[in-house]
């Protein structure tokens, strides 16, 4: 007697961002293709993911497809939705599920989310910033739109290797933090380079007539870090930590005003 | 006149750097820097201290100012932080494990 149904194959790549290896399944080759070019200096093959989602593609499931972001947790599930994408994951036995239409934009921003919420408990953070290596150092380079990241990023030297032009992924190892490169793009649209190094100096971006580095007292520095730091759930215990994280983090990693004429010079501070 | 009592809202995150009180809202991540006026009233707001006793005692030494007049002002600004939910304000004493202590680590 013939088979009435067919397996479904399922398929699955590994997205490694900040050492944190992330397996999405779906049944859509086209959509894995997808995936595959979007991250494709990211992808790894860890058999031992760290967070497993399975992909349901679907139409947007809000009526309002430009509804904002709402991360919550109930009852150790965290539960994830905007206007293009749902999801819920549950840490506690490292799957979840999202639902979105075909397109890399949805699941890069669960992504995110979902950095954001393992960095939290790990005494890391996303932050609004650019970051670059240089001589085994990692640099960042913070500040909101407009402020110079993605001319910062543009100017680097060939010397220096570029994390990301947008979102910084700060991990803390040991006494110090270290930054990792990252997939999200910014205006530069290019993206980060799969290699992390110790953070040695986070730089407050300001554009002037002048390049000059000058320090910042620690209470701005705490200021402008928390302004920076991506924060996505609604969770008090969430926040607490993360609050907690960036002044431990101005604590250990020096922080200075970096203004700059936009020209390649600047990087001759910057080493 | 009815006593006022402070006490600090223990579902904020609360750090002092450099003599600047930062308080953050865990509902919504809002950061809130508080100035000089408001970091001693945070700092005395035990729940138990009527907010009379806050200004006779650790707000006026700090400001030439008369204490009906501090009264009056740190009344509003009590008013105004709990409207952030930074501070809880009632007439009657505030049960300790409902507060805050001065930095929540």
């Amino acid at each position: 007697m013939p088979e009435l149904t067919a397996a479904v194959e399922r398929r699955s790549l590994v997205i490694e961002v900040g050492g944190v290896p992330v397996r999405v399944n779906t049944t859509d080759p086209r959509f894995l293709v997808m995936l595959q070019n979007r991250y494709a200096g990211f992808l790894s093959d860890s058999g031992q993911p760290d967070i497993e989602f399975d992909v349901t593609l679907a139409p947007p499931i809000s009526a309002n497809p430009e509804a904002e972001v709402q991360v919550t947790q109930r009852q150790g599930r965290w539960c994830l939705t905007r206007g293009d994408f749902g999801a819920e994951w549950e840490p506690a036995t490292r799957r979840g599920w999202i639902r979105q239409s075909p397109n890399p934009y949805s699941l890069d921003s669960v992504l995110r989310i979902v950095h954001t919420l393992v960095l939290a408990r790990q005494g890391g953070f996303l932050m609004h910033s650019a970051s670059a290596i240089r001589n085994g150092k990692a640099f960042l380079f913070a500040g909101v739109s407009g402020a110079g990241k993605t001319t910062i990023s543009r100017l680097a030297p060939s010397d220096a290797t570029l994390l990301t032009d947008e979102i910084s992924y700060v991990r803390k190892q040991g006494g110090g933090y270290v930054a990792f490169g990252t997939p999200f793009t910014g205006e530069l649209a290019k993206v980060g380079e799969n290699v992390s190094a110790p953070v040695a100096t986070l730089y407050l971006l300001a554009q002037g007539p002048e390049n000059r580095i000058d320090p910042v007292p620690d209470g701005e520095a705490a200021r402008s870090l928390l302004a920076n730091v991506l924060f996505f759930a609604e969770d008090e215990a969430l926040v607490q930590s993360t609050f907690h994280s960036a002044f431990e983090f101005v604590s250990r990693v020096p922080v200075s005003r970096l203004t700059f004429v936009p020209d390649a010079r600047v990087w001759e501070l910057i080493r | 006149m009815s006593k006022l009592y402070v006490a600090r809202n223990p579902r904020v995150a609360a750090r002092s750097l450099d003599g600047e009180m930062m308080i953050m809202s865990g509902r919504d991540s809002t950061l809130f820097t508080l100035n000089k006026t408001a970091t001693i009233l945070w700092q005395a707001a035990d729940g138990a201290t009527p907010l009379d006793e806050i200004v006779e005692h650790k707000i006026c030494p700090e400001f030439d100012v008369e204490p009906a007049e501090a009264l009056k002002d740190a009344e509003t600004l009590a008013r105004e932080l709990a409207s952030h939910e930074i501070l809880q304000v009632s007439e009657q004493p505030i049960a300790p494990r409902n507060a805050a202590s001065g930095e929540s680590r």
